[in-house]
Parts: C-alpha cells; sequence; structure tokens
C-alpha cells in the first residue's frame, strides 16, 4: 500500500477512536468535566498523564534537539523526568488530600485571598497558552508534510477534533482519550526505535544499542563523537554549555515541570491519596518508555543522517541521487541545500549554509540547476576553515525533522512512517486537549465561580467551562495558523513562570504553616516579574550572552527566580501575621491522608 | 482527625525524613552524576557509555523510576503505621 493511503487510514482510524471515546465518555457535571468526577484508576491516570505530559515537543522536537546538541541535552532528558519525583514525594498527595479542581483553587484558598488566586490564575494561563501554540505548530507539520494538505487546513483540522471531545467530555473525555493516544504514541515512538537500534547495532532496545559497538569496532558514541570532530562539529559526549548553566537550566526545567497547571491537575482525578502517588509512579514509567528510547534515536539518527548525506566516501552525494525524503523535507521548507563550491554534490559539516539563523528562506517555486529550492539567504562563497573539516557546510537541517524523517532515512517499511505521522499527531491532540482544559477550568471556574459571580449554578458553570473551551481553541488555532517567531523563548517562558511562580508558592502552601499571604504575594510576584524580566532583556531588548547573570542562560533564570520567591516569602512573611487558625488548620489537615474522598465531596 | 496531634506530628517528622532521604538519592543520581561530576565519570566506561554521559541521558531516569515506587512502599507502610491509610 501507498504511504499516503497508510497514512490516511492510521491518522483517520486514530480520530475514529478518540471521537468514539469521547462520545462514551461524555461529562455531565463540573465535576466530571473538571476532574473526571475523581474517579480515576491509578493506572489509566498514569497513562494519561503521560500523554498529557508528552507533547509534540517531547515526541518530534526532544530526539532532533539531542542529535544536534548532544551531551548537553541531558538537562531536557533529565528535566522533564526528574520533575515527577518532585511532584510524587512534595505536590501530589497533599494537592489530592486537598481535594479542589484546580491550582489557582488552592493557592487562593491556602493563602485566603483572592489576589492570590488571580495572580495563580494569571500564570495558569500565561502557561497553558504558550504550551498550546507549539502544540498545534506540531500538528501543522504533520499534516502538511504527511497529507500534502497545506498547514492551516491541518490545524484547523487539529482544532476541529480536540474541540470535539474536550468540549463534549471535559477531564473525563480527555482522560480515556489520552489513555488511547498514549498507548499510540508509545509505540509510533519505540517501534521505528527497535527497528533504527536492530539495524545500525544489532541490538533491539535502543537503551542498550546505544552503548553497542559497530562493525568497525568502534562503540556507537565512539563513531559519533569522532564523525562530529571530522566535521568540526564539538564532540557528541562532550558538554558546551558551562556547569553552572546545566545546572540551573536543569532546576529550572525539574522545578518547571513540578509546577506545570495541566501535570498538576491530573493528580486531583485519583480517588485516593495513595493513587496519587502510584500514579505518579506509573506516569513516570509511561514517560521513561520514551526519554530512555530518546538518546538512543538521537545518536542513531545522527550518525544515518551524517552517513547518508555524506556518503560512505565522506565527500558528499550528487543531488540526483539524494534519496526522496531529502526533497520532501525541502519541499516542506524545513531542510536546505546550497550548492556552496559547485560541486553538485550535497555536503555536510559544520557552519551555516545560510544567513541570519540559518534556516533558508524560500522564494515559492525558484529552482537551481540540481533541481533544488533555492533560498533568498543563500551563503555565497566555499570558505571553510581547513583545520577543522573537509568542506562547507552546503545543508540546513530543521531539528524538528529528526524524529519524523528517521525511518524514512532508514528505509523502514511504509506503515513504520505512517504509525509515526500518527504518533505524532496522538501526542500534540492529547497535550493540547489536556492544556486548553486547564485554561477553561481557569475561566469559569477560578475567575467567574470563585472570583466575579460565585451565585451562578453547576450547569451554567458548566457552560462557561464550555465556552472558555471553544474560545482557548480558537486562540490556539490562532497560534497555529500564525506560529510567533520566538517559540523556543516562550517555551522557556513557560518552565521558568512554573518554576519561579506556581512550584514555590504550591511547596511552601503545603511544608510552611508559617507562610501567609503577604509573603505567598510578594514571594510569587518577585518570583514571575525577575524571571519575565530577565527573558524579556535577552529576547528582545538586546541582552548578549556575555551580560547573562553568573553565567546563566534566560532558560535557567526560573531557578533564580525561585530563590528570590523563597528568600523574599520568607522574610515578608516572618514580618506579618501569621495565618488564621483554620487556615493552619487545613494545612495540618491536608498533610494526613486519610478522609480524601469526603474532603473531595464539600 | 482520627489521630491525636502528637501522633500527627510524629507521622509528618517521619514523612519528611523519607522525602529527604529518596530528595538526597535524587539529587546525587542527577545533579551530582549527571552534571556536577560528569567530567570525572567520563573517564569510567560502563557498557560502551561513558558513565557520567549515561546517568545524564538514561541512568539517572531509571533511577527516578525506582525512587517513586520505592517512596510509595515507604509511605503505604508508614500510613498503616500510624493508622492513617485510606
Amino acid at each position: 500500500m501507498s504511504l499516503d493511503l497508510l497514512t490516511y487510514l492510521f491518522i483517520g482510524g486514530s480520530f475514529v477512536l478518540y471521537i468514539a471515546i469521547a462520545i462514551w465518555a461524555r461529562a455531565g457535571s463540573t465535576k466530571e468535566f473538571y476532574v473526571a468526577g475523581g474517579g480515576v484508576p491509578p493506572i489509566a491516570n498514569g497513562m494519561a498523564t503521560a500523554a498529557d505530559w508528552m507533547s509534540a515537543a517531547s515526541f518530534i522536537s526532544l530526539a532532533g534537539l539531542i542529535s544536534f546538541i548532544g551531551r548537553d541535552g541531558s538537562a531536557y532528558l533529565m528535566g522533564w523526568t526528574g520533575g515527577y519525583v518532585l511532584l510524587a514525594l512534595l505536590l501530589a498527595p497533599y494537592l489530592r488530600k486537598f481535594g479542589k479542581f484546580t491550582v489557582p483553587d488552592f493557592v487562593g484558598d491556602r493563602y485566603y485571598s483572592s489576589t492570590a488566586r488571580t495572580i495563580a490564575v494569571v500564570c495558569t494561563i500565561v502557561i497553558s497558552f504558550t504550551y498550546v501554540a507549539g502544540q498545534m505548530r506540531g500538528v501543522g507539520i504533520v499534516f502538511s508534510r504527511y497529507l500534502h494538505v497545506d498547514i492551516n487546513t491541518g490545524v484547523i483540522l487539529g482544532m476541529a477534533i480536540v474541540f470535539f471531545y474536550a468540549v463534549l467530555g471535559g477531564m473525563k473525555g480527555i482522560t480515556y482519550t489520552q489513555v488511547a493516544q498514549y498507548c499510540v504514541l508509545i509505540l509510533a515512538f519505540t517501534v521505528p526505535a527497535f527497528f533504527l537500534s536492530a539495524q545500525i547495532t544489532g541490538h533491539i532496545l535502543p537503551q542498550t544499542g546505544l552503548g553497542a559497538t559497530l562493525e568497525s569496532g568502534q562503540s556507537v558514541l565512539a563513531t559519533l563523537d569522532q564523525l562530529s570532530m571530522d566535521l568540526g562539529f564539538a564532540q557528541y559526549t562532550e558538554g558546551k554549555k558551562s556547569t553552572i548553566d546545566m545546572f540551573f537550566l536543569t532546576v529550572a526545567l525539574m522545578c518547571g515541570t513540578a509546577g506545570l497547571p495541566h501535570v498538576i491537575v491530573r493528580f486531583f482525578t485519583v480517588p485516593r491519596v495513595k493513587d496519587a502517588r502510584t500514579s505518579a509512579g506509573y506516569a513516570l514509567i509511561f514517560i521513561a518508555l520514551l526519554y530512555t528510547a530518546v538518546p538512543g534515536v538521537a545518536g542513531f539518527g545522527r550518525v544515518n543522517l551524517i552517513q547518508t548525506i555524506n556518503g560512505p566516501d565522506n565527500a558528499g552525494t550528487e543531488y540526483a541521487e539524494m534519496p526522496q525524503w531529502f526533497k520532501n523535507w525541502e519541499n516542506a521548507g524545513l531542510l536546505g541545500w546550497n550548492d556552496r563550491n559547485g560541486d553538485g554534490k550535497v555536503q555536510y559539516a559544520a557552519g551555516k549554509a545560510f544567513e541570519g539563523k540559518g534556516k533558508p528562506a524560500y522564494e515559492g517555486e525558484n529552482r537551481g540547476e540540481h533541481g533544488e529550492r533555492l533560498a533568498s539567504n543563500a551563503v555565497s562563497g566555499a570558505e571553510f576553515d581547513a583545520s577543522k573539516q573537509p568542506f562547507a557546510n552546503e545543508v540546513y537541517v530543521d531539528r524538528d525533522i529528526m524524529v519524523l524523517a528517521n525511518p524514512e532515512i532508514a528505509q523502514l517499511p511504509n506503515w513504520v512512517i505512517a504509525l509515526v505521522a500518527a504518533g505524532a499527531v496522538a501526542a500534540a491532540l492529547s497535550t493540547a486537549a489536556g492544556l486548553l482544559l486547564v485554561i477553561s477550568t481557569a475561566i469559569s471556574h477560578d475567575l467567574m465561580k470563585k472570583t466575579i459571580n460565585p451565585n451562578i449554578t453547576d450547569k451554567q458553570e458548566l457552560m462557561y467551562a464550555r465556552l472558555a473551551a471553544i474560545v482557548a481553541i480558537c486562540i490556539a488555532g490562532y497560534f497555529g495558523i500564525n506560529p510567533p517567531g520566538f517559540v523556543a523563548q516562550v517555551v522557556a517562558l513557560a518552565f521558568g513562570l512554573a518554576c519561579a511562580s506556581v512550584f514555590p508558592a504550591i511547596v511552601m502552601g503545603i511544608f510552611s504553616k508559617r507562610m501567609n499571604t503577604q509573603g505567598a504575594i510578594s514571594g510569587m510576584l518577585v518570583g514571575l516579574i525577575s524571571t519575565m524580566a530577565y527573558m524579556y532583556y535577552f529576547a528582545f531588548a538586546g541582552g548578549t550572552p556575555d551580560q547573562y547573570f553568573m553565567g546563566i542562560s534566560p532558560g535557567g533564570f526560573g531557578t533564580v527566580g525561585m530563590i528570590l520567591h523563597f528568600i523574599v516569602a520568607y522574610a515578608v512573611s516572618s514580618m506579618t501575621p501569621e495565618p488564621p487558625q483554620e487556615i493552619q488548620d487545613i494545612v495540618e489537615d491536608l498533610r494526613i491522608p486519610r478522609g480524601a474522598g469526603a474532603a473531595h465531596a464539600h | 482527625m482520627s489521630i491525636s496531634n502528637e501522633q500527627a506530628q510524629a507521622y509528618w517528622r517521619e514523612n519528611l525524613r523519607i522525602i529527604m532521604g529518596y530528595l538526597a538519592i535524587w539529587f546525587v543520581v542527577s545533579y551530582g552524576c549527571g552534571v556536577l561530576f560528569v567530567e570525572q565519570l567520563n573517564e569510567i566506561q560502563f557498557f560502551g557509555f561513558p558513565l557520567g554521559f549515561w546517568f545524564g541521558q538514561q541512568g539517572s531516569i531509571f533511577v527516578f523510576v525506582g525512587i517513586i515506587w520505592a517512596y510509595v512502599a515507604s509511605m503505604n507502610k508508614l500510613d498503616e503505621k500510624y493508622d492513617v491509610h485510606e
């Protein structure tokens, strides 16, 4: 069967499945809409959490990122998994015992202040929207490459599907759809990873395959180091970031992960405190299945990419002889070739082949003499440092295509490629749905019901939730069609904000009885403002890396914001009166597991 | 609440001790082995991986999974001991 037909079948089939589940699991009350009625079994919740968590970024971008940055990618691997240890040990059980619907619920009630609640609502909405934009772009990439529709049609199709099951099913619909989506995405990631690993190393498991020895007698990693060095890249197993920057970035990603509202809210859906702990354990197992395969996929992909482009004699490959995937991705605008030395061969090494950010700016369908697309920003001349590399770089490879292109580069069967496409869509849609739910809950529950008009009925609140979900989907779709040019900074902002504002506020709310309104509000504001200001300065106000505070890049500054948050909150709270007795009683109560069911019912 | 105040305090203190113990392991495998001492550990080969690189990209994740499940077991035991389980 042709690839196109298979792709339509796989993606179409998975959509039918998601919609069927959504109809089966419709939500009838706000409790079902917000937290699936609080009755999700821990193993199902673990899968749903994993699908919620593993976004288009984890599925599509992470392996590609590591493929290109090598060891420094550890920060992301550790950050995005180690956060679950913090969640399980410091947050999930207590928040489940507290037994409300949202993060602003906790912040508002624990700090007995609608100002604190409002700050938490703002953080929740900003974090979730920045995240959603990335998901919609992921859906767009997949649709435009595999279904040959333009990105806009792809995004609208994705919006329609999410609309259907998020608005109709609420948390209940989303949870059970996410269970199905997890199964699709994990198969889609691991099956090609097994193939790749077996093909290159003879090991089925990419986890051990990355350490294997190749026919040449060299290990995979040593081969990668060698290839990278020969072409003028930094060695794969060497770090380029400073130790302090790696440290702060990893902390920011871990605490940011633990502070993301759409992840936290998943732990409100299980029946008991005990189940909150267990489901964090299941979630991390399900996440680790993908994350531990990522370094293998990244490494094999890199070897394959370099060897395919530069050929067995390491001198480049004639453009006419390049495999079809190269031309497909060139047509999708995510690959580029600029024949700088005019030899008609494609050569890949360190350096830029296109001016500016290195990405080709294509002008319509202008083609060069070999049939390649012509970009307006092609670098002219073929100068290179002959002591470091054998030729000038002529290629642009978008990091985001590595996972999607891998099966094609490795010449895997068509059904594997179609499966990968369906998996990428599942990853993007499951995360988008979870985020949209958090946004709509923040608006209907935290703003409408708790702040503006407490007298609305359950039914009205549910209507507002659905309305808010519709509006949020439209805004997310807008971002998908017109992606902001600063997606990377925006994602760093989401983690930075979660790390500097949400995470410390919740931790202190549980572990310090003494923390009061004044401390919490001033802490959150300091964390929020310092992190945003730092990121703004370096992203938009012309800051340069040599001005970094202690060498910490903006992505890691959330950690500094968090430290400031703790210090300021502690100082302010010790100068102001302690919280009222009933709040201290609430803190006492959430520390004891028994009675979570009862706490939930009010 | 079914347990006395002193009992609740004792439960909380033991809970904190358990958390601190696991967080210490969490810190050592990730920040210790994966970031701070990665260069030194990379001198050691481990199944074809430089050890520091392995901890940063895989080892720490395996240990994280182990930590959560060990914590689940410890807490279930503690909850029974103080009779606060559900």
